[in-house]
Order: structure tokens, then sequence, then C-alpha cells
């Protein structure tokens, strides 16, 4: 029978999947950013466990540097961005929902075969979860193709940080620090140059729809 | 899994009896606490047999161009539901009758009342007749997966598809964290509003028939005909209750109805989980706005989405 931490850990990791789905699915950009730092919260959470329980000391590092960027700062930014660029519409969907749902189940079915075999070579506690963060990856993913709006997608590209920050401390306890704490300033500064981008985009073409894009000319 | 003796077969009798008296009694309280929800003194919770017997004392009007199966299906529905209830455990598990119809066949049976009724609602070849059976069919198609992916999770959990098995295993082992189990009961819950016509999906008191699901289907049927199958309907939410009780909340059952102590437990458990369940439904029924008809497809591919993830966690984590 499992351990109370390993079921710990995979709640959070089964929680964190299914607010993947919950960005997935939502309209609303405001709320989408709310789930985003939710998901924050609840991998922080899981980095903490981990860490409690192997007695792995950087990994408490990783925990506060979690919860300091993906449920304060990020969110933060984030939220002022879209009061700023009066971007708190509902956002359309390529698709409609329950087809894109159902492909993101799809997604998750691929994931959890293909980390099957990768995840029986690792030795942590944890190794079961790595499906979990390969499919919260492909989730993400699967939400910045499917929609329109930049702010959205931006949204996504975050969420899928989280993913492989998820995987990172599931299949080996987590990067270097050095690592981890290059990767988190980069989200921050791609984050910042991203919101500068989407202000451009808005000047540009008086709107956040990135099928403008598509056309190179304007006639 | 009982044995079948002669007082194990009499007392289950006895238990699917009380089941089918018992079952208005919980329909009137959720609308007793809706109705204090909602600030009104309410009707009571006795106001669905007052109903019933109502209904039972009038002439039955029938259409001159209804055929045989206008009339037989009010029994058929009252008959699969009673069914039902015998094979579900409310009080004990060792159910004799269990070993005739597992998780699967129970929803293959709501299935056949469902089509029974939607081939009676067209049968008078009214507008309203045809809509609300395609409704009922529609929801009923999305609403059955979810139900499967539910009852394949518990069973994957309790390596079997009986239902008193089910509620035998996890009423007996030690306490552990199921996240697959906690997505499965949320795309239960969502099932059952949905198959019990209940508010996201559909209004049970609605008097506007372009809004109606359930009610449309049944709208040509009076007196005796209707009495059974409001009857049936009530049945069938408590059932679908108690399949709830028995998957997630299983705590208080007896193994037997030989082991009076145990029963002495489980009544009271029993009583007491229905009428938290009863008010958390109308709960939910009170916060909820009803959902365009065009939602409903989302709403359920949402709980079939639930119970997959609950499914797939489970393959993968084993937890």
């Amino acid at each position: 029978m499992a351990s109370l931490p390993l079921e710990l850990i995979n709640t959070c990791a089964a929680l964190l999947l299914l607010l993947s789905f919950a960005m997935l699915s939502q309209r609303r950009v405001l709320t989408q950013v709310d789930l985003y730092a939710a998901q924050g919260l609840v991998l922080s959470v899981s980095i903490f466990i981990t860490a409690w329980s192997t007695h792995q000391l950087h990994l408490y590092f990783s925990c506060g540097l979690t919860l300091l960027l993906k449920v304060l700062v990020l969110p933060l930014i984030l939220r002022r961005l879209i009061h700023r660029l009066d971007a708190n519409w509902e956002t359309e969907t390529l698709l409609n929902m329950p087809s894109v749902l159902l492909i993101g189940l799809l997604l998750v079915m691929f994931a959890f075969v293909l980390a099957q075999p990768i995840s029986e070579l690792a030795t942590t506690l944890t190794h079961g979860t790595l499906g979990i963060a390969l499919a919260v990856v492909m989730l993400a993913f699967l939400m910045m193709i499917t929609r329109r709006k930049a702010v959205s997608q931006v949204v996504g590209f975050l969420a899928m940080e989280n993913g492989l920050l998820f995987a990172a401390a599931s299949t080996t306890y987590g990067m270097p620090m050095a690592v981890e704490l290059g990767v988190g300033l980069d989200v921050l500064v791609g984050m910042i140059i991203l919101g500068i981008f989407l202000f451009h985009i808005r000047e540009q073409f008086e709107s956040l729809d990135l099928s403008h894009l598509e056309s190179l000319k304007e006639d | 899994m009982g044995a079948v003796t002669l007082t194990a077969v009499l007392a289950q009798a006895a238990a699917t009896v009380m089941a089918v008296l018992v079952a208005p009694l919980l329909l009137g309280w959720v609308n007793q606490c809706r109705a204090w929800l909602q600030n009104r003194s309410g009707p009571g919770i006795l106001r669905p047999y007052r109903q019933i017997r109502k209904l039972f004392h009038k002439d039955a009007v029938i259409a001159s161009n209804a055929s045989p199966l206008f009339r037989l299906v009010p029994y058929v529905e009252f008959a699969s539901m009673a069914l039902a209830a015998a094979i579900i455990p409310t009080l004990w598990t060792g159910l004799p009758f269990a070993i005739a119809a597992d998780t699967i066949a129970l929803v293959g049976l709501f299935a056949m009342a469902r089509l029974f009724l939607a081939l009676a609602a067209m049968d008078i070849g009214t507008a309203f007749g045809s809509i609300g059976a395609r409704r009922e069919m529609l929801i009923g198609f999305l609403a059955e997966p979810a139900l499967l992916m539910v009852f394949f999770t518990t069973s994957l959990i309790a390596r079997s598809t009986s239902l008193p098995t089910i509620a035998d295993g996890f009423a007996h082992q030690p306490f552990a964290l199921f996240p697959s189990l906690a997505f499965a009961s949320v795309a239960f819950v969502m099932v059952l509003l949905a198959e019990n016509t209940r508010i996201p999906v559909d209004n049970p008191a609605t008097h506007l028939e372009l809004t109606m699901i359930h009610e449309a289907t049944v709208l040509e049927y009076s007196a005796r005909h209707l009495a059974l199958i409001d009857w049936s309907a009530a049945l069938k939410l408590f059932n679908y209750v108690c399949i709830g009780l028995a998957l997630f909340l299983p705590w208080g059952l007896a193994e037997s109805p030989a082991n009076p102590a145990g029963l002495l437990l489980a009544a009271p458990a029993l009583v007491l989980k229905l009428a938290v369940a009863g008010a958390g439904l109308a709960l939910i029924e009170t916060l909820n706005a009803k959902m365009r008809l065009f939602r409903a497809p989302e709403f359920l591919a949402t709980a079939f989405l639930l119970a997959m993830l609950g499914l797939l966690v489970r393959l993968l984590l084993g937890s």
C-alpha cells in the first residue's frame, strides 16, 4: 500500500491535471489566470511534500520560488496586463468545447502511454506522476493551439512551464538550483517581453486576435 | 456476497418494497428543502404521496390513437426501477438478487426504461412528445458513457463489477486517498443531475413546454399511468442517490440482515445520508440556473471527462 506522502503527491498530481482541463475549458481570461495561480499553488504544495518526505533541501527553495513567482508575481502581472489591455472578454476557441475536451483526453492517454517506459527508469518515489506532468504540458500546448486571443496563449505558455517543473520534480527531485533560478527568471522576462508584444500587436491591428497576423499585407 | 437462503431472499424482498415505498419521501424532502432555500414554506414532505393518491383516484384519459405500448410503458418504467432497487445495497450488502445483475446491467436497465419512455412519448404523435423524446435520448446518450466510466473506475479499484461487492470493499478497507474516486464522485453527481431531470439540465417544476425534457415525454399521461410514472421517477432518484451512497459513502452498511446490531447502525446512517444528500441536491438546484439545452452536451462532456480522468489516474498511479 502506498505511503501517505505518495498518496498526497498523487492527489496533487490529479488536481494539476484537473486544473489543466479547467483552464482548457475556461472561456474567461481572468478566470484562466486564477486557475493558473491555483495550479502554481498545487504545484508548490506537491514540491513541498516531496521535499519534506525526501529531505531534499534545495526542493524547499524550489517550492518557495514557485510560490512567489507563479502564485503571486506572474498572476499579478497578468491581471494588470489584462486590465490595461481591457482584454477580459470571453475568448472563442477554434473548435467547440466538447471536442477540445475530447482531444485533451486523447492527449492525456497519449502522454500516459509515452511516459510509462520512461518513468520506469526513474528511481524516485514519485516517478509515476511523470505521465501527468507530460499530460499537463500537452494540454497547455493544446490550449495555445485552440485559442485565438494572445492573452490566453500566454497563459498556456506559462502553464506549460508548470508541467515541465512538475516533470523535473517528479522524476529527478528537481533540477539543480542554478537551472531552476534560470528558468524562473526566463519565464519572468519572457512574460514581460510578451506583455510588450501584446501592446504592439494591439496597436498594430487594434485587436488581440492572432489570426490577423496571418496576412502579410494590408489590403 | 450473501448466500441465497430463503430468509435472505425474503429480507431483500422486504427491503426492495421498503425502497419503493420510501422513494417519494426523498423526492418530497428534496422539494421541501428547495422551497425552504427559496424562502417559501413548501408543500410538505408527504406531498408526492398525496399527489400519487390523487392520481390513482382519477379516471384515465387516453388518446384515441394510442397503441397498447402507450398503456404498457408506465408498468415497464415502474417495474424496471423496482428491479434496479433490488440490486442496489441500501442497508446491507449481502444481497442474494445481486448475482442477477452487475453495474453494467444496471446501466442497461436504466437505458431500457428511458427507451420505453421515449417510445411512449412519440406514440401519440404530438409535437411536444417527440421533442421531449429526442431531448431525453440526447441527454441519456451523453450521460450513459459517463455513468459507465464511473462504474469502471470503482470496479477497477474494487476488482468487481457487482455493486454490493464494491460497496462492501470500500466500506471495509483502511482509509486511503483516492483522487480517482473523487473525480468519479463529481462525475456521478453531474450524471445524477442530468438523469433525474434536475436543475442545471432540466427543471422538474416547469410548466413551459418549450423548455421541458422529461415533462414533455409524459404530457399525454393521466391518472394511474401518470401516478406510476411519477412514482418511478421518484424511485429513479432514490436509486441514483443510493448508488452514489453505496459507491462513495458506504460507511455504516451492514453485511447481512441476520445481524440486528449492524442493521440498527445502518438504518439511521441511511436516513442521515439520504437527508444530507437530499439537502445537498436542493442546494445545487438552488445555486444553479437552468442551462440552455445546447449547453447540456458541454455539461455531460465534462462529466464524461471527469470520469475518464478518474479511470486514467487510477490506471497510471494506482490510486
